[in-house]
Order: structure tokens, then sequence, then C-alpha cells
């Protein structure tokens, strides 16, 4: 976290998405503000429908316009007001300055180029190389990202690499950009094997000591957090309900929803001897049907009257731990005990 | 202990897959390859692998639903295969399985009363008002509302889903249910629920699991015994106590290495990574399997394939080194 500088990379500001669906309007984020700093990895997390995904694909405009729409809001990179961007200048952006990663390689890549001729288009497109010297490029960034024998494995389509390849390759694609200077992972790791699994990580690490990149990570695993964030934000039903420090969130959960998420993890050291797990009760809301109130009081059991009828405002823990709970008080008590 | 209530011996299952292209070769896909344990009346037996390694295979061969190579399974003493339909039919409401996507194994065009009450028809099991009753049952039993039994799958969500099929599972009263990564495709809190859900039956009705999982903390979380499998094969098999305290296989330690941690302060500097990707099961390397991603292969690894030895009582793996 010494690494950090306190630079503003990226802001989003207030954003507010929605999508209109036959049954009406869908409001996938809400209220919410995320702020990156220079060399910071911020992890967003939250489970499947939360709007962790909508979020990171507001930023570089991927999510399909229309059914989906940007009420309010500003999402704002090296100071400038994304959501404003034409098309070609957007597209642009996405291939210097902003990278992207998926949870899924196999249907990011191309199946029919080579991992190699894909990885050089990036440098032929946006930095005016030639052939060569884009090719010999992208066999430095398969050294970068460890991938045994690049000169050979350029040449390979993506179905003849294994899925920690292919991932590997992504990232070497996200990678060739003049200054990469964010790069958001949706999920990156979430398709692939345990043991391929630590690897990747292993590997996003150490290219965060030797680039000088920032990183969003987008995960619904507690696990991937503990491993690479400097700042979490989780997300429920839309909204944000808690931001922090990562050693905070783990050491001092304050919302109902980041706590019920760690106590579901059956690896948490607390069920070395339990015969249950204190899972959370209930399901994720339907989003149509959420009023102004808190998206959580109806699985809640700190839940009062007033969670039902209003989104709690933030509460300040520290200053670099804010959780938006009308009862985080009792929280906090419930835990001391 | 008590005594086996499956008893899998030298069970091997082969696939012929077609190469492409102009030449009509076949390869030979090993899936399970000569695996032997015993799963004992009420417990419940989780299976950890990776992808590939032949675990949901061997979950279907056991209960007959694909038919094997090589091997036998005797249930209660008796072999699962060699039955005429009618004894098949029987011994299909003993053994049940539990899938892992709710969306692709429950029919999208069937009312939620008719996919879990389907097996009770085809067993011909009570008056139709008596299956009534007891689909209604069952959906209470599960935690779904019995007033929606006249809903479709879509209506559900994911975790909701699961419980219908556990439902479904449990209809015609098994004794063994094979779980084949019955809450992988869910979200963390609803994975929770399901666990925890699949605990109470198991205790309710003195069911005997077969878990099957990819994911290390949850196999360690519901089981009593593992068994690790690597590439068709069984590495190592203990009682869950034994393996967490001593993992002797080097690729159950790379399984253990690779859990994620569970908070920040466990980040190591240094960690010992395993490297490599878990090779085809088609032409797998020579020798013990794993040979080429361990770091204490030895000559002998790379030749013949280690036997199963008992390191403790209870206590399997195979490996020359230990």
């Amino acid at each position: 976290m010494e690494t950090v500088k306190q630079e503003t990379l990226l802001e989003i500001d207030n954003l507010n998405f929605s999508f209109k669906t036959q049954r009406g309007l869908v409001r996938a984020v809400r209220d919410l503000s995320i702020t990156i700093k220079k060399g910071e990895t911020l992890t967003l997390v939250g489970e499947s429908g939360c709007g962790k995904s909508v979020t990171a694909h507001a930023i570089n405009q991927l999510n399909p316009m229309p059914p989906g729409r940007v009420d309010s809001g500003r999402i704002l990179f090296n100071g400038i007001d994304l959501l404003q961007l034409k098309k070609g200048e957007i597209e642009k952006m996405r291939g210097t300055q902003i990278s992207m990663i998926f949870q899924e390689p196999m249907t990011a890549l191309n199946p029919v180029f080579t991992v190699g001729s894909q990885i050089a288009d990036v440098f032929m497109t946006h930095q005016g190389m030639g052939k060569d010297e884009a090719m010999a490029r992208a066999v430095e960034l398969f050294h970068l990202v460890k991938i045994p024998a690049p000169e050979r494995r350029i040449h390979a389509y993506p179905h003849q690499l294994s899925g920690g390849m292919r991932q590997r390759a992504m990232i070497a694609m996200a990678l060739a950009s003049p200054e990469p200077g964010l790069m958001i992972a949706d999920e990156p790791t979430t398709a692939l094997d345990v043991t391929i699994q630590a690897q990747i990580l292993d590997l996003l690490g150490d290219l965060k000591q030797q680039i000088d990149m920032s990183i969003l990570l987008i995960t619904h695993d507690m696990g991937v957090v503990a491993e690479m964030a400097d700042r979490v934000v989780v997300m429920y039903a839309g909204r944000k309900v808690e931001e922090s420090d990562v050693n905070s969130i783990f050491n001092d959960p304050r919302h109902p929803y980041t706590l019920g998420l760690l106590n579901s993890l059956p690896s948490n050291p607390k069920y070395k001897q339990a015969k249950r797990l204190e899972a959370i009760t209930g399901t994720v809301p339907d989003l149509l049907t959420i009023g102004d109130g808190c998206p959580f009081a109806n699985r809640c059991a700190y839940a009062t009257d007033i969670c039902r009828s209003s989104f709690p405002s933030m509460s300040e823990i520290n200053k670099d731990h804010s959780v938006w709970c009308h009862n985080h008080e009792s929280v906090k008590r419930e835990k001391a005990q | 202990m008590s005594n086996p209530l499956v008893e899998v011996k030298d069970l091997k299952k082969y696939f012929h897959i077609k190469n492409e292209g102009a030449s009509e070769t076949v390869s030979l896909l090993k899936a399970v390859d000569g695996v032997s344990f015993d799963v004992f009346e009420g417990e419940i037996l989780g299976i950890v692998g990776e992808s590939g390694c032949g675990k949901s295979t061997l979950g279907k061969t056991v209960l007959n639903l694909y038919e094997p190579t090589a091997g036998e399974v005797l249930y209660r003493g008796e072999s699962v295969y060699e039955r005429h339909a009618q004894e098949l039919k029987e011994q299909t409401k003993k053994m049940q399985m539990i899938f892992q996507d709710p969306y692709s194994s429950l029919n999208p065009r069937k009312k939620v009363a008719k996919v879990i009450g389907q097996s009770l028809d085809i067993h011909s099991i009570g008056t139709s008002q008596e299956r009534s009753e007891r689909i209604e049952h069952l959906m209470q039993e599960v935690g779904l509302n019995p007033l929606f039994r006249g809903r479709y799958p879509h209506q559900f969500s994911g975790g909701q889903r699961q419980r219908i099929g556990i439902a479904r599972a449990l209809a015609l009263q098994p004794e063994f249910v094979v779980c084949d990564e019955a809450v992988s495709a869910l979200d963390v809190s609803v994975q929770a629920q399901i666990l925890n859900l699949l605990l109470d039956l198991q205790e309710k009705h003195n069911l005997t699991y077969m878990f099957i999982a990819h994911d290390l903390a949850v196999v360690e979380f519901i089981s009593t015994r593992i068994l690790v499998m690597y590439l068709g094969r069984v590495v190592e098999i203990a009682r869950k106590e034994d393996l967490v305290a001593r993992h002797v296989h080097p690729y159950t330690k790379a399984l253990f290495i690779a859990s994620p941690i569970t908070s920040p302060e466990q980040r190591k500097g240094e960690k010992h990574i395993f490297q490599g990707d878990v090779p085809s099961p088609i032409n797998p390397p020579s020798g013990c399997h794993f040979h080429p991603r361990c770091p204490y292969a030895i000559e002998r690894c790379k030749k013949e394939y280690p036997p199963m030895k008992e390191v403790a009582p209870g206590h399997y793996a195979a490996c020359w080194v230990v």
C-alpha cells in the first residue's frame, strides 16, 4: 500500500445507471461514488446482480445502450468525463489507457486469429507500429506474463491454449498500451482451477510491482479480495454499502451484509469445529421492487423500521473506512460481546 | 466404522474421442482410471480435484449413469451394474444425484410440482392425493413455499432452483446421494444456505453423501472423509481431520497452498506456488501423472505409477516420495 500515490486516477461521481426492461426500469447502480488512486488496487465485491459489472462496463461504455442508460453522474478519468466522450474517443481510450480482462478469456479472444496477431493488432492500431515490431513486442509481453516458450506460443490460436494460458494472453493484451493507466479485471480468475487461480493472482501482484498501473478488480470472492486489494468497496443490489482499506474490512466489518458475506465462507477460521455456517437468510430482492429503503433490510438481522423507508447516509468509522447502515453501532456492539 | 454402503473396486471409465481432421484416429480419454474406495454408511465423502480430474465421471459411473469400462461397484454387497430392468428401478430409488447447474438440470417446460414428483409417478408410489401431499412436504422440507408448486423453474432464483433439485433427489427417500458440484454455481451467501440444508437433511434422514466439488474449503467444511483426485486417479484419501493436519501427497499440498487466504494478514511475500497447468487426460504424463509439476519428483516417478500406501491408519496416499 506504500506505493499508492495520492493522485486520483478515476473518479466515479454519483453514478446512476438503469436498464429499461419489459417489466419496468431496473436501477442497476444507484448513487455510486468511487475513487481509484494511481497505483492502487480497488476491489469491487458483491454477488450476482449487485451492479459491480455494470459499474465496470460503464467506465468504458461497454454496457448495451439502450436498454442501458446513464441517469446521472460523471466518470472522471484523469479529469476527463468519460461519459461525455464520443464513440471514437472512448475506443481510443480503451486501447491506450483503460484496458480490460474478462472472466472467460475464450469468449473475449477472437478464435480465428492467433493470440500474437491479436496483441500485435493493439500496437499497430494505437501506436502505429509495423507488423514485425508489433510481433516482437507481443513476444516481450508474453515473457512478462510468464508464458513458457513465447516465440512459439504467439502463433497459437486461443483454443490451443489452456484456460490459464489464455488468461495470461488476455493480460498481455491488456498491457499492450503505451501507458497502462487502469486495468479493469472482471472476475479474472473465477473460471479457473484453484492452482491456476493462485498463479494468475500471483502474476497480477508481480505486474503491479513492475508497472505503474491501477487495478479495478471485480470479484465475488473474499479470498481474492484478501489476496489482492488495497481498498474494498462492497456493493449490494446496486448500492455501495461499505468502503474501507482491506485490513479494516476483514477485521472490523460494520455492514451486516459484509459480515454475512465473511460468515458465509466455509474457510472462515471460526468454522474449524462448527457443524453449520452462519448463512444470510433469504434472497436478494427483485431490483424492480426495491424502494428507497436499504435493499438489505429484508434479510438483515439488525433491521429496524427506518431501514425499510430510507437508505442511510454515510457513517465514518475512521478516515479510511465508511459504512452506509443505520445500525452499524449495533453490529459493533454485538461483535464486541 | 460402520459397514461400507458402497464399494468401488478398480473402477475405470474410458471415453473414445474422435480426433479432428481427415484421419479417422481415435484417442482414449481415461477419465477414471482404476479407482478404489469405500463409502461408509452415514458419512460424507468429499471428492476434490480440478477440472478434468474425473470426479464427475466417477460420480456418474458409481450411480450407473455411465457404463464402466472395467471394475465393479457394490451397493450393500451387490453389483450395481448386473441388474435386470426391475432391479435397476428399485436400485435407483436408493441412489440419487444432485446436479451442479440448477438451470440446465430442470426441465423448463414442467411445473415445479411435476419436476419434483416425476419419480413418484414413474415408480407409481401412492395415490395422486398422497403424491401431492408428499410434494408439498418435500417443498417445505427444502425451504420452498408449497404455494409456488404451479410455477415454472425460470420463475425461481438460482438458490431456489437448487432446492428444487434437492427435493427431486429426496422424493424417493434415497439412502445414498451423489452431490455433483451442488453448490459451485451459487453465490456465496446462497451457497452457505444450501450447505446448511444438505447437512440438515443428511442428519434427519441419515443419508450418505458423495460430495463432489472443486472447492477445497467447501469440501473441508462438509466432509467427514476426503478423497483427492488427479487425472483419473486417487492420489490421497483420509479422514478430514487427518488430511487437514497432514497432507502427504504433493498435489494435495498444492491444493491446500492454492486455497484462497481468509484474511489479508496471511499475504506472504514469497509464495510457494505450484507451476504448470493440469495436463490433458488424453495422453497424461508417464509414471505418476503429477511428476512434471511436482517439486519432489525423482527418477522413478517418471516411469512407474506409485501404489496406494497406508501412511497412517485409514490415511492412504499414492506417492513414491512419502
